[in-house]
């Protein structure tokens, strides 16, 4: 029978100079109507200045298995962070 | 609750794997659709994240009936909007339950097939509107006491629903309440369908959370899965408790001689509603099941064309953006 409208993924800037923000998804079968169904689902309560809209099928997403490898190395690097420098106070703010 | 009697189902798996999932969701982490995870967990959540969904828009149904007659254009334009918000909830959950590979087409025949179950709730008619007030109020005050703990459920997409579900639950309880307050404080007429509202959803309401602790068989397993976050009982006293308060300030009367306050745990005891009534509702003997299930089969019979319509043509345009390139 029908074939189901496909997915897609909807991402909302919430207020100028934000970001836009992955806030669910919704079927649609085209991205115009994905846009007019995002509006309506997901901002009814002035969540939003623009929406986003992409096929759920063109997203990559790293595996669940690669979160050692690829997070892990992170951890034994903190002096890629500000406060692992000692500033003596007699420099002032920096 | 929205999710009433939803089975468990058992697992047989790698002990280790099964022991460190576990140890994920006791040390509070949440599981997201692509990791690893028994098969009990992922079909016991369909089933409830499916039958919640499916409450939400079998729901729209018993206000939906009011909206022509709304008494006012005022009244009629909340009524609308949160009709509109059930269909929007029903869509936050449809899409979580689809991230457990299930399709939205397989929900919505599995509905109205009959397979899955919505909340006993909406197979009660809403008679007058009064009515209305009454939906508002209880029912959705009660569907709030289950899902705000489902807000810390361990499933990362059901989680994440409901945080956006309560943020607009409020709203619906607060204009039921407003609505049946303008009624118990109007002539003495509107003030005995308010009361008469009461008494007809008052039981309903009471069963939406599930047959007594002692005698629901699945709440275990969910349990240590955090996917049930409290006891049907325990939900049940808490509603209790918040509601009778509520009433008073009405001047309304819950239908309940043997209510009564109970210093030593603090809270009210009560009358058990009628269970036979609630097990005959789920079997589809309600007042209103043979109603809900045709208008949803009327909906997706009726609405075929147009699905199939936007379909053909969003092909058509994306065949002629190829050919024009």
């Amino acid at each position: 029978m029908s074939s189901e409208w496909p997915l897609w993924e909807v991402f909302i800037r919430g207020q100028h100079g934000l970001n836009h923000r992955h806030v669910g998804s919704l079927h649609a079968p085209d991205a115009e109507l994905a846009i007019r169904h995002a509006r309506d689902v997901y901002t009814r309560r002035n969540e939003g200045v623009s929406i986003w809209v992409v096929p759920s099928a063109q997203i990559t997403a790293s595996a669940p298995s690669e979160k050692g490898p690829l997070f892990e190395p992170a951890n034994d690097k903190v002096y890629r962070h500000p406060t692992f420098y000692d500033i003596p106070d007699e420099v002032g703010h920096m | 609750m929205y999710a009433q009697m939803v089975k468990s189902e058992a697992t047989e798996e790698d002990p280790e794997k099964l022991a460190a999932f576990q140890a994920r969701i006791d040390a509070g982490e949440r599981i997201e659709p692509k990791d690893w995870m028994p098969e009990g967990y992922r079909k016991t959540l369909i089933r409830q994240i499916g039958q919640h969904a499916h409450s939400e828009i079998v729901g729209q149904l018993p206000e939906g009936n009011w909206i022509t007659r709304a008494p006012t254009l005022e009244r009629k334009a909340i009524l609308l909007a949160k009709v509109q918000d059930e269909a929007g909830h029903g869509l936050y959950l449809y899409c979580a339950a689809e991230t457990l590979g299930i399709s939205r087409d397989e929900l919505t025949e599995q509905l109205l097939s009959g397979k899955m179950k919505y909340s006993s709730i909406f197979n009660y008619p809403t008679l007058t509107w009064a009515d209305i007030g009454a939906v508002g109020w209880l029912v959705d005050g009660a569907a709030i006491m289950n899902q705000v703990p489902l807000q810390r459920t361990s499933f990362g997409p059901y989680a994440r629903a409901m945080v956006r579900i309560c943020k607009e639950e409020s709203f619906h309880q607060r204009q039921g309440y407003d609505l049946i307050r303008k009624m118990a404080e109007g002539t003495p007429e509107q003030k005995a369908m308010a009361q008469d509202a009461l008494n007809r959803f008052w039981y309903p309401s009471l069963m939406m959370f599930g047959p007594s602790d002692k005698d629901s068989v699945h709440s275990t397993q969910s349990m240590a899965w955090k996917i049930k976050i409290n006891t049907n009982d325990e939900l049940r006293q808490k509603f209790v408790d918040q509601t009778v308060p509520q009433a008073e300030f009405l001047g309304l009367t819950i239908p309940d001689e043997n209510l009564k306050w109970n210093e030593d745990k603090g809270g009210y005891d009560f009358s058990e509603p009628d269970w036979n009534e609630f097990y005959e509702v789920l079997k589809g003997n309600g007042p209103c099941n043979a109603d809900r299930m045709e208008a949803r089969t009327r909906a997706w019979r009726d609405g075929a064309w147009v699905r199939d319509g936007l379909m053909a043509h969003a092909r058509k345009q994306a065949t002629r953006r190829v050919a024009a390139e």
